[in-house]
């Protein structure tokens, strides 16, 4: 049996911010890498560009081969894992071969979820997490003239932004009472929505697609108002789950996804894992929760890949943070960190704010100008930074969240002057 | 081996906030001074005068580039930028959330991000710099020059935890080369393995083990032996203070008159370390030891540290230098000029060797210890070439840190008074006026003088 000192299995954020970490200790020690996908490693956050053309399909990858190479990698593709023994220290491969390892890593991501719709898992749909969904959706599109995208999450909003752009007729449907509903609050959607609806496209809020059926050459999709949409073509975008069908017989813990600690160990012996695949720590409270954003992929990887060569550097996990940046139509915007947990709207709304009493926040919400910025403290320390059209640096503001910067008699003059403060900050602490 | 790269460093201190980076790189890159195409900007504090620079590090293990779906930014392997790729960007702006530091920014002009290239290796911005806070820098430059040399030392030697001599003896003898015979007499070098553990030399080139009074005459000797047979050989001394200021004195003293051709580093850990930490003649004011200890009668060291660096130039060696290890380049810089100058007489080194075991104080902070030592003033680095005939500072601490924050960071310094800390504040301000005197132009105006 082929074995590799290091195993990796997914070939996409976590799995090369850990074959990079691994490497810069260990040049010498065997890695495979494996990946499902029939192609180089790519991020699936490229595809709605590719979809729309923005990004060519040759141009995407992350690594090529001869960067393989160079690190001294066994890459296989086109290779899915369907079972691992960790009493054996194995994997075993779909072409029948199996693999030993001495450490292993699980960086595997997440895949797209259905709802339960009736008839949905009959008809012609499609999903957008693989090169292969991308290519099939850009396929499909041609000469078709309407899509429905169901659900209004990160990669609901990127498809339907670029779907519009290359002149499709977009409706969305989103189960929740506003777009984004992980990573902004009511005002910010209302922005948000304000900018798709003025380029066409229709959103059905706090709306569920019960029923999908074949419609001369068209399909039906009704909602639970009783409402019916005739599509071209639809794409559920509606959540994802981490991909662990290939554990199901193996002794290592998982709840939704594979549990790790602040070192990105599982419960077995010698095998790590990363990324979207896992439940982590939270930063703000230790309970293991799912994630699944690009940034936290790369540090989950890193840590792991730190870990399992013995990097004396390694700095544990800090805990996910609910993050992202978000450009949309020209547009800017980000959050990141506890945003909907304080909310009192622009109207004195507090249908949101959750079992948080002690936080306090500070907004600047202005519609006409399309701008909104929200800042969120808990005693002097950020908790939650949210911008839209604003100048402030999304990554300073990471940072003095995730420093747990105390900002003590600054706090009045960070609240003043944010984007300035936070650079003063930053220049402080870098050595 | 790996590299280092250029960067652009910044001193807060010195910026006046005058912008005129900003107008520079928006000129260069944009051909307009509009302050929103420039990739460096200056935040202002109001309250204490302090500026925040936000510009790309061009770090080493970048995280915008860990973080870019679409492979637009990569670190290029030759120059150490973080290369930015229009074509490939599909401004999704993960990399602005990647950089803490606000080094790649959203141009709302542009509607794209934009990040320093460090102008093909000749920044505008440093250029433009008046008050000179902006610096193009290779970071680890040293390492590129001679990271690929053998070290000649070898591992897994005695040494005590995080021995401020190991790193002496490896950077000297990698700098200075295997065509070398070195004495290393007794103290912490030998006692780490220099000449020898159960009769195998832990030194990959030709050693031995004077005694602590004859290191220089015999190196002299073994020197003048090899120019007769037409060798050109390096002598090298790695002595400790007790080998060189306190019995080694003579035979050094003698060595520097004569013009003898040698290298000759004292590595001063101020007292007799591997012995059982008495003192010396080096030994500071204050300090404790076990022949100077702390008690009803006594508190410290009573008498002053020697000053052997001075009195080697007043040798009117060919070189003397100090140097301490936090100060990498300037040490490599000193051993460089060293080594020319013992083809033509004595090069002399001193070096502060802060010790974890013999001062106490936590090993992992050797280095801490040995910068706030230069930082405030007690060590000073300077050197002196003997055709200039005087003596350069190498590294101006513009607001010398008060002694306390040094003296604080060691043990042997715990039970110091309030008096004997006014003391060692004014006689270190003395001997760096005394120091500032040998600085004078002419030779026989600074010399006269201080004498
Ligand atoms: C359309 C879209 C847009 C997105 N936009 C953003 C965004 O704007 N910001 C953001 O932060 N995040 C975004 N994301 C999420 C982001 O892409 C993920 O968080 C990130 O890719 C997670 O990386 P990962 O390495 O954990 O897993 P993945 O990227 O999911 O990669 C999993 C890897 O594992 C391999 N694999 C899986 N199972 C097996 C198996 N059994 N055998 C062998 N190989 C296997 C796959 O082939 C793949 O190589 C988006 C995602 C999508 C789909």
């Amino acid at each position: 049996m082929p074995s590799a000192k290091y195993l990796i299995i997914g070939s996409s954020h976590a799995g090369l911010c850990a074959l990079d970490a691994i490497r810069l200790q260990d040049t010498e020690g065997s890695v495979t890498l494996i990946t499902r996908d029939e192609s180089l490693p790519y991020s699936p956050t490229i595809l709605p560009y590719v979809v729309s053309g923005d990004a060519d399909p040759e141009k995407i990858f992350l690594r090529d081969q001869k960067a393989m190479d160079h690190l001294n990698v066994t890459f296989l593709k086109g290779e899915t894992v369907t079972t691992v023994d960790t009493k054996a220290h194995s994997v075993r491969l779909s072409s029948g071969e199996s693999l030993s390892y001495e450490k292993l890593l699980l960086a595997t991501g997440a895949t797209p979820v259905l709802p339960p719709v009736t008839g949905l898992e009959d008809e012609p749909h499609h999903v957008l997490r693989t090169l292969d969904d991308a290519m099939k959706l850009r396929t499909a599109l041609e000469n078709k003239h309407t899509a429905l995208v169901v659900g209004a999450g990160l990669i609901g909003m990127h498809a339907a932004e670029n779907l519009a752009k290359i002149g499709v007729d977009v409706t969305i449907v989103e189960a929740l009472p506003h777009v984004l509903p992980d990573y902004f609050d009511e005002d910010g959607a209302s922005l948000i929505q304000q900018a798709f609806s003025d380029k066409g496209i229709k959103m059905h809020l706090g709306c569920t697609m019960k029923q999908v059926a074949r419609s001369n050459g068209a399909q039906l999709v009704t909602l639970n108002s009783g409402e019916t949409i005739s599509s071209d073509l639809v794409l559920v975008a509606t959540g994802v789950r981490p991909s662990i069908d290939y554990l199901s017989e193996a002794d290592i813990e998982v709840d939704q996804g594979i549990l790790v600690d602040d070192r990105m160990r599982t419960s077995a012996d010698g095998v790590w894992a990363a990324g979207d695949v896992v439940q982590a720590p939270g930063f703000f409270d230790s309970e293991k929760r799912l994630n699944g954003t690009l940034p936290d992929a790369s540090e989950q990887g890193r840590i792991a890949g730190m870990d399992m060569v013995g990097d004396s550097a390694l700095k544990p996990y800090k805990g996910g943070i609910g993050m992202n940046t978000y450009k949309f139509f020209g547009h800017r915007a980000f959050s990141i960190g506890l945003i909907k947990e304080a909310n009192t709207g622009s109207d004195g709304r507090e249908e949101d704010r959750v079992s948080a009493p002690d936080l306090e926040e500070d907004r600047v919400f202005s519609p006409a100008s399309q701008r909104y910025q929200k800042l969120v403290f808990q005693d002097d320390r950020l908790v939650g930074a949210l911008s839209i059209n604003t100048d402030l640096d999304p990554g300073v503001m990471f940072e003095v969240i995730r420093r747990r910067i105390d900002l003590k008699d600054m706090k009045a003059q960070f609240v003043d002057h944010p984007q300035e403060t936070g650079r003063i900050l930053m220049t402080k602490v870098w050595r | 081996m790996g590299k280092g790269y250029p960067t652009i460093a910044f001193y807060p201190e010195k910026c006046n906030g005058c912008n005129d980076c900003v107008e520079a790189c928006a000129q260069i890159k944009t051909e307009t001074s509009e302050p929103v195409h420039s990739r460096i900007s200056v935040a202002k504090d109001p309250d204490d005068e302090f500026y925040g620079l936000s510009l790309c590090r061009q770090c080493g293990d970048p995280r915008c580039v860990m973080d870019c779906p679409a492979r637009a930014l990569t670190k290029n392997e030759d120059t150490g930028v973080v290369h930015w790729d229009e074509t490939k960007c599909v401004n999704c702006q993960i990399c602005t959330l990647a950089c803490p530091y606000a080094g790649i920014t959203y141009n709302r002009i542009t509607d794209q991000v934009m990040k320093c290239d460090l102008c093909n290796g000749d920044p505008a911005c440093v250029k433009a710099c008046a008050p000179m806070a902006l610096e193009y820098k290779i970071g680890a430059e040293i390492y590129n020059t001679w990271g690929d040399l053998e070290d000649l030392f070898v591992p897994g030697v005695g040494a005590c935890l995080g021995c401020n001599s190991e790193l002496i003896m490896r950077h000297t003898l990698r700098r200075i080369g295997p065509n070398t015979v070195v004495a290393t007499p007794p103290g912490c070098i030998p006692g780490v393995g220099s000449v020898g553990v159960n009769g195998i030399t832990s030194t990959k080139t030709p050693v031995f083990h004077p005694l602590l009074t004859n290191t220089a005459s015999m190196l002299a000797g073994v020197k003048r032996y090899y120019n007769r047979i037409g060798r050109d050989v390096t002598m090298l001394a790695l002595a400790g203070d007790g080998g060189a200021a306190d019995v080694g004195f003579q035979s050094l003293s003698g060595a520097a008159e004569r013009g003898e051709q040698m290298i000759f580093v004292c590595v001063d850990n101020e007292g007799y370390m591997n012995t059982g930490v008495q003192r010396s003649s080096t030994t500071p004011y204050g300090a404790w030891t076990t022949t100077t200890p702390v008690g009803e009668a006594l508190q410290g060291k009573t008498r002053d540290a020697k000053p052997l660096p001075l009195l080697m130039v007043l040798h009117s060696c060919e070189y003397v230098a100090t140097a301490a290890l936090p100060f990498m380049e300037d040490f490599y810089m000193k051993l460089d000029k060293a080594i020319e100058a013992s083809k033509r007489g004595m090069a002399f080194i001193h070096i502060f060797s802060p010790c974890p075991t013999g001062w106490r104080f936590d090993p992992s902070q050797l280095i801490e210890v040995a910068r706030k030592g230069v930082e405030t003033n007690m060590v000073p680095l300077w050197e002196y070439e003997n055709d200039l005939g005087r003596i350069n500072i190498t590294h101006v601490v513009n607001e010398p840190l008060p002694v306390v924050t040094y003296l604080k960071s060691i043990g042997k310094y715990r039970h110091l008074s309030d008096e004997q800390l006014v003391y060692i504040q004014r006689k270190t301000d003395e001997r760096f006026e005394l120091l500032k005197k040998f600085t004078k132009e002419s030779k026989l105006e600074g010399l006269s003088d201080a004498a």
